[in-house]
């Protein structure tokens, strides 16, 4: 285990402490890396995801927004660059939006999300932290 | 976090006080952090005129950081906001609570940025 | 802050300085309040070029370099490598110190020739050692120091929280803060400033408990392992039991934490 665990790149203090945030709050969150690969998610979107980050373990960004099947609240799907996380990690802007998934429990819900680059004090990207909450 | 990171962001406790915002912010504040010092819940609103794209003055319990403190749910709302500097500035915001495992409110988190 | 007196004569009183030689060549570690008695020192070595390597600029680690003997040598050369910045330069950062109103000298004003250097972002040499800074967790930005020479390498962390929020143990290396500082390093240098008892009540300010400490010295697998930063309110009795507990708590390979104490020489 820990052999792979060093064959994986160091994580930036950003991240580290993007995850650190993330893992002491209620709001879901999810944070990915400038690679594009989903690197956390905390407890909170667990609930809304359907299935734990233990579970799902690093991915690409692009297997997780599969797995969640993002739809235009008109039931449109969603490509990946339409949604704020991939607005936020493609333009590096901030962005926000309502949208629609169907969590790993098969659950579909309407969900508002709010995503930003995360930009170190070196300037540099490095990755998006999205911020997301079921909408009544 | 906040200091390390280049999206502009404010921190309140749960009494709705100004407590921090990041040099990112000072932007749209028109002021340093050091300068501003922590402002009460009282004090900011009327020094940073919130308002509705209409211009109609939003109070605090309206306003995102107030949604998130006074509802304890997160929220997103675009405003106006007038920095020290005078400049009026419209600009997007999500505000979410700060709430530890046990429900208990510590404050609120807003980022905003300019449209 | 310096805590010279009677209390802790064993263990010292100036703050963070630490000289690193190898094959003749040197660099500096941190210009605190140690970094007086060692300019002093390197001043009878008459000229020279001289490598300072800042962790930050908390006073603390900078309030040495008014009083560094080489600086008020024109025939001296020093090169003060410092974390970045996007907002000010490294020299207008130290100039807030080095200037009225707290100090009376100005940089200009040195007669030694002084150059600002912003440590790179990848591997570099100074005199052939090989240095690396990564940025750790520590309020402000902060590097920790690499420095690798004849298969050595001394993991400089003198301020850092890597247990801020999280849990330690639980955590892989790759989400470890300073890890590549440490990682199977011959000697680490890592703050250990608090008692467990002490680190709730300062969660955030940038330190470790020396549980903490012990828990990232043994994840990073560091060969040998010295308590620093200490608190200066601990007296030389507090650090000595402040050891005890460290090595206690050891269950790492290799020998357990020892203290850090003014005027060690440690050949690697």
């Amino acid at each position: 285990m820990e052999q792979s665990v060093r064959q994986r790149r160091q994580k930036s203090l950003v991240l580290i402490l993007a995850r650190e945030f993330a893992s002491n709050l209620a709001t879901p969150i999810y944070i990915a890396d400038a690679d594009e690969r989903l690197v956390y998610f905390n407890e909170p979107a667990e609930q809304i995801a359907g299935r734990s980050f233990a579970e799902t373990g690093e991915i690409p960004i692009r297997e997780w927004a599969e797995m969640l099947a993002p739809q235009a609240t008109d039931g449109q799907p969603l490509q990946r660059e339409q949604t704020p996380g991939g607005i936020a990690f493609a333009v590096r802007r901030p962005a926000h939006g309502s949208l629609c998934i169907t969590g790993l429990d098969g659950k579909r819900r309407e969900i508002a999300t709010t995503a930003f680059p995360l930009f170190g004090p070196d300037e540099e990207f490095h990755g998006i932290m999205v911020i997301f909450w079921e909408q009544a | 976090m906040a200091t390390n990171l280049s999206i502009p962001i404010s921190v309140l406790d749960p009494d709705g006080n100004l407590v921090f915002f990041n040099r990112s912010a000072e932007a749209m504040h028109g002021m340093t952090f050091e300068e501003a010092g922590e402002l009460s819940a009282t004090e900011w609103p009327t020094l940073f005129a919130p308002r509705a794209s209409d211009g109609t003055p939003i109070p605090l319990e309206e306003l995102p950081v107030g949604v998130a403190l006074f509802e304890r749910r997160p929220v997103h709302k675009t405003i106006q906001f007038t920095g020290a500097d005078g400049v009026l500035r419209e600009i997007s915001v999500t505000a979410f609570p700060l709430m530890g495992r046990e429900q208990e409110l510590f404050g609120a988190v807003a980022i905003f940025w300019h449209l | 802050m310096a805590t010279p007196g009677p209390e802790t004569v064993r263990t010292g009183g100036n703050t963070t300085c630490v000289e690193v030689t190898a094959n003749g060549s040197r660099v500096i570690l941190d210009a605190g309040t140690g970094l007086r008695p060692l300019g002093l020192e390197l001043a009878k070595d008459g000229p020279q070029k001289i490598n300072i390597c800042l962790t930050h600029l908390h006073l603390d680690h900078i309030e040495g370099l008014g009083f560094f003997a080489p600086f008020y040598d024109p025939d001296c050369e020093v090169a003060l490598w410092g974390p970045p910045s996007s907002v000010r330069t490294l020299k207008e950062r130290v100039s807030r110190y080095l200037s009225a109103p707290l100090f009376p000298v100005e940089v200009a004003q040195m007669p030694a020739r002084v150059t600002f250097l912003d440590a790179p972002d990848g591997p570099w040499e100074i005199d052939g050692l090989r240095l690396q800074a990564h940025p750790v967790s520590h309020p402000g930005t902060t590097f920790g120091y690499r420095i690798e020479s004849d298969g050595v390498a001394l993991a400089f962390i003198p301020d850092h929280e890597p247990a801020l929020g999280l849990k330690l143990e639980s955590l892989t290396s790759d989400w470890i803060s300073g890890f590549p500082v440490a990682d199977g390093a011959t000697l680490l240098l890592h703050d250990s400033q608090y008692t467990e008892e002490e680190y709730p009540g300062r969660i955030g300010w940038g330190h470790s408990s020396i549980s903490q400490t012990v828990t990232f010295a043994a994840k990073a697998g560091a060969e040998a392992t010295l308590l620093f930063h200490h608190d200066p309110v601990h007296t030389d009795d507090d650090l000595d039991a402040h050891c005890e507990r460290a090595q206690e708590l050891w269950q790492g390979d290799g020998p357990p934490p020892e203290l850090a104490r003014e005027g060690m020489e440690i050949t690697l």
